[in-house]
């Protein structure tokens, strides 16, 4: 039998080993499932989880790739952190989008060189919105925020749809659901550099996660509202009798991550496609909830849960290219990766012990 | 017009039957976010069953054992290792996506016969009603038993009423002296086991043949119609047709030329679920005793 | 700390390549590599499987010298865009993108490299190296809806829609003017599904269909769910893309085949013999290849489950189809309002077509959006 005993304090070693040895074990059950599968296990690890650092423009796209998921993960990492489940990201993203997008196909003549900050602040606005509506029916009437966010999700994937195929519609698209190509300021360059062109598609937009994880670290280690929304979290009631106002960092944590939601998407959109069209998310706003726990609910962890997410996206694809290996496989690696996680967390507060079933 | 009410009838089964199931997972306290990977392995392992089997009734066993062996992986962990269940939930279904992709890749192609409608004698002869309720399959009435049996045992059973405890209050429960992890297990095994036949009759019946995440988004669904029955089974038949009735009117408003866009049609289930979810809530507050208090929290065993 | 971090990093990324070099050259050889992107996978039994059918054929008719390397399931947006690069980096000589969606990525790909061909499916933007390719679905649809006529006893049509595009809804007058060349008295409901592929819903559009008294289907989504239903129900019904009669072998009067892998090996021995090329039209969706019954990019499986009187009608139309002799959007044509669209003695010509957002006469309704 095993049991589980407190620790103490949280244990440093098992922060680090936690991880470490998810992957190991992960990489463990990953070989024994290609070699029962009939792969050759080792040239499938590779393309796994080395091929997409193979060359410096397969790198450059992991950031790419990677880039939605963390500004999205960040977001919800504060969420999470104040026991707020929201799991609508990919809703907020839409939105976002949407509202940021129309903005752009409607006022495509208005010259400023601000224009694509324009409509990253009118994504962020977008995003919050759509988060606005689970956070005031949960401070005010106490409905669970996980089902109306998720509900509203497939609300905006309805409403993206019926505006793309509608108002919005491209007349030239010959009736396919597509808008008019977003004008020259609101598309995201990619970034040239000088001897070598451009990095797969590298764009500036990955700036934007450059300056939101060290602000995002800040304000959750140093700040006093990172400290309130900590302790919401890890003791509501401490939080409570501290008199710390509960509501009020609900409706904030939800409209800060469905802003940034809002954001990721504004982001990948000007960057990636440059019109709008049915599907802006693929999925984004689910994928950033398991980067949020892998990264441990931390900014710095959840750029390097990105990363390997990224990675084993990538990989698989060409994993597939090479190998003929299905798809499919992506998500038994994310699905083992996060459970082994999970129970290094448990790890990092308890201690194991063994004894003989009495 | 019967034609019809069977539609709505046989769209609502696998939401009837995953909700119903998650609902006593959650009476015991734990969240399981899962439905939709459960409601997945239990199609695909149907699908296999008959197929190597031969007989439909192999494919509901089949059905009922997949789901609850994903539960079990999910008990292991959340239960267990007390790792959190709104992560380990979403994991869940993640991983049986990818799984049954991998599983469900020999199957692709095939098909099976569905399962036989079962006429009740006498009932079945009964003009309108005999026909839409009892002329129907084994799934079908499968599913009404098992909400008799939970509004039953949740009521007025002693293990029900344990049930109900230690998903208010783990610690006092076990306090008293109940087995709280065994009891959670038993739950969440159940509510796979239901999911898991629920998955199933979508190829058993609906569509009979595999294809990739074939349950296309209704084991969330079924989450949300847990709380839109606010935990009372019987609601979730009321629940569960509503859900049914819009999906298949949205449909025939199509058919018959209503001037709706049918995006904005297609929105009303997810609508109404906010709405009924606003509307219960609101009860929730003054009444607490409908929500289970201990939902999920993990818990620890002190020894 | 970072330091230490870096150099593991550098570590990391130098066995990478070094491996990579490895593995590269183990494939040494001179086959020409062909490249394909699929929207979904071959599991859908209908548009992806259409392609891997022609991607079978292709492999069988070119042996060893050919290496194709296909990725399924590539969302159309940004993944599309890496898929399509990566494919084109790794020395694919000549790639099928095959779903509408990854237009712009294809065009934006193809850019950057020159020296490869690219093989748009059903798109309508060309450019140096990217040629485009399409069936012209909408005639099989003419014979479906002579069959349906004929077949019909209760003279409704149930019509199972993905999305009111023009290529839809082309396919569903193509079919109204098939259907009403044989009975001005049956109709057609159209249901938008509002996904390609869903098959639950495609089933409940199809129960919805029967209970409002259609008794023939037809289908323009992916999965053969809506035949099982009509099998299951008495119905009968069409098979889209490839033949579903496995599904359905009582239902299905016969089905319109996507048959991509003729036009996929001209184009590679094209490729081969340094022919390729994107045609001279001007870009526009008449495209360089748009293929019919005539060029057997489409074919029509074996007439069934219906009386011999009806299946050599049947078999009329597609031969009237093949010679030219049958023009389906000839003058006089006039939509479900009344209002003419082209006068007699004229036909619309292919820009007409994909411009359609209107039903013709014999279609209930009206188109949304």
């Amino acid at each position: 039998m095993i049991t589980f005993i407190p620790r103490d304090k949280v244990s440093k070693n098992w922060t680090i080993i936690g991880p470490i040895l998810s992957i190991f074990l992960t990489v463990f059950f990953g070989l024994l499932i290609f070699t029962f599968l009939g792969y050759n296990p080792l040239e499938t690890l590779y393309q796994i989880f080395l091929s997409p650092f193979s060359r410096i423009d397969r790198i450059s796209d992991i950031f790419v790739k990677a880039c939605p998921l963390i500004i999205v993960g960040i977001g919800l990492m504060l969420c999470f952190r104040a026991n707020v489940w929201n799991i609508g990201a990919e809703g907020q993203f839409i939105i976002g989008t949407l509202l940021a997008g129309s903005f752009a196909l409607l006022f495509p003549s208005i010259e400023t060189k601000f224009f694509i900050f324009i409509m990253i602040v009118i994504g962020f606005i977008g995003g919050a919105l759509w988060a606005f509506i689970p956070a005031i029916l949960k401070t005010k009437l106490n409905v669970n925020e996980i089902l109306v966010s998720l509900m509203l999700v497939y609300v905006a994937m309805l409403f993206i749809d019926f505006i793309v195929r509608g108002p919005l519609r491209d007349p030239m698209s010959f009736g396919f659901p597509l808008s008019k190509p977003y004008p020259e300021g609101a598309i995201i360059n990619k970034i040239p550099f000088p001897g070598i062109g451009y990095l797969g598609q590298l764009h500036y937009g990955i700036l934007f996660i450059i300056l939101l994880i060290p602000i995002s670290w800040l304000f959750v280690n140093k700040t006093l509202s990172g400290f309130k929304i900590n302790v919401l979290g890890a003791a509501p009631k401490a939080a409570k009798f501290a008199g710390f106002k509960q509501n009020t960092i609900t409706i904030t944590v939800l409209l800060i991550s469905g802003g940034l939601a809002g954001v990721a998407g504004v982001i990948e959109v000007s960057a990636n496609i440059g019109q709008l069209q049915p599907e802006v998310s693929f999925g984004y706003g689910f994928t950033a909830i398991i980067v949020a726990f892998l990264g441990r609910l931390n900014p710095v962890g959840i750029l390097f849960a990105g990363i390997i997410i990224a990675t084993v996206k990538l990989g698989a694809d060409n994993a597939q290219m090479s190998m003929g290996i299905p798809k499919v496989v992506t998500g038994l690696f994310e699905g083992i990766l996060l459970f082994f996680l999970l129970t290094g967390e448990t790890l990092q507060k308890y201690k194991i012990k063994w004894s003989k079933v009495t | 017009m019967d034609a019809l009410i069977l539609t709505i009838i046989a769209t609502s089964i696998p939401l009837l039957l995953a909700a119903t199931g998650e609902l006593i997972t959650e009476k015991s306290g734990v969240l399981n976010l899962g439905v939709e990977g459960m409601m997945l392995s239990g199609a695909v392992g149907a699908l296999g069953a008959v197929l190597w089997l031969g007989n439909p009734y192999f494919g509901i066993i089949a059905g009922a054992l997949s789901g609850i062996f994903m539960a079990s992986i999910f008990s292991i962990f959340t239960i267990n290792f007390m790792t959190n269940q709104v992560a380990t939930g979403l994991g869940l279904t993640i991983f049986a996506t990818g799984l049954t992709g991998l599983a469900g890749a020999p199957l692709v192609g095939k098909t099976v016969p569905s399962l036989p409608k079962i006429e009740i004698f006498l009932l079945s002869d009964i003009p309108f009603v005999g026909e839409i309720l009892f002329k129907q399959d084994f799934i079908a009435y499968l599913s009404i038993a098992i909400i008799i049996f939970i509004t039953y045992f949740l009521k007025y059973s002693k293990s029900g009423i344990v049930l109900r405890a230690v998903g208010d209050d783990h610690q006092s429960a076990h306090s008293v002296g109940y087995p709280v992890k065994k009891i959670r297990w038993y739950a969440t095994c159940f509510g796979g086991m239901c999911a898991g036949i629920g998955g199933a009759y979508i190829p058993l019946v609906l569509t009979p043949h595999w294809s990739e995440g074939m349950t296309a988004g209704r084991g969330w669904i079924a989450l949300a119609l847990v709380v839109f029955a606010s935990w009372i089974p019987w609601r979730i038949i009321v629940g569960a047709l509503i859900f049914g009735g819009i999906t298949i009117a949205q449909l025939v408003g199509q058919a018959r030329g209503w001037p709706i866009p049918s995006q904005i049609l297609s929105m009303m289930p997810y609508l109404a679920t906010i709405v009924a979810l606003t509307m219960i809530s609101g009860r929730i507050s003054k009444n607490n005793s409908v929500v289970p208090a201990s939902l999920g929290k993990p818990f620890f065993d002190t020894q | 700390m970072l330091k230490f971090c870096m150099r593991i990093f550098s570590l990391f990324a130098l066995s990478a390549s070094v491996l990579f070099f490895i593995f590269n050259s183990a494939f040494a050889g001179n086959p020409t590599k062909v490249g394909f992107v699929y929207l979904t996978t071959p599991g859908d039994h209908g548009w992806t499987y259409a392609h891997e059918l022609g991607k079978q054929m292709v492999e069988k008719r070119f042996g060893s010298d050919v290496k194709v390397s296909v990725v399924e399931n590539v969302p159309e947006g940004p993944d599309a865009t890496r898929v399509i690069r990566e494919l084109a980096k790794q020395g694919n000589e000549i790639i099928f993108t095959t779903s509408f969606g990854y237009m712009e990525p294809t065009l934006k790909v193809a850019k950057e490299f020159p020296n490869v061909k690219f093989e748009h499916i059903t798109g309508y933007k060309r450019s140096k190296n990217v040629a485009t390719g399409n069936i012209r679905f909408y005639e099989g649809r003419y014979i479906q809806g002579v069959v349906a006529g004929l077949m019909t006893k209760t003279n409704k049509i149930g019509y199972i829609g993905a999305y009111p595009i023009a290529e839809v809804i082309m396919g569903i007058n193509s079919f109204a003017q098939g259907l009403r060349s044989v009975n001005k008295d049956a109709s057609i409901s159209v249901i938008w599904a509002n996904t390609w592929y869903d098959p639950v819903k495609e089933a409940d559009a199809a129960k919805v269909h029967i209970a409002e008294g259609a008794d023939i289907l037809a289908q323009h989504t992916d999965s053969p769910a809506m035949l099982q239903i009509a099998e299951k129900k008495g119905a009968l019904g069409f098979g889209q893309s490839t033949d579903m009669s496995a599904f359905a072998p009582k239902a299905q009067l016969f089905a319109s085949i996507n048959n991509w892998g003729p036009y996929y090996i001209r184009k590679i021995e094209e490729l081969k013999s340094g022919k390729w090329n994107t045609g001279d039209g001007p870009d526009h969706w008449a495209g360089n290849d748009w293929g019919g019954l005539k060029a057997e990019m489409l074919l029509i499986s074996k007439f069934q489950n219906m009386p011999d009187s009806v299946a050599k009608k049947a078999q009329e139309a597609l031969n009237g189809l093949k010679s030219g002799k049958i023009n389906i959007f000839a003058g006089p044509l006039v939509d479900n309002t009344g209002k003419e669209i082209i006068p007699a003695g004229k036909s619309l010509d292919d820009g007409a077509l994909w411009g359609m957002n209107y039903y013709l006469k014999g279609v209930n309704g009206k188109v949304p959006g």
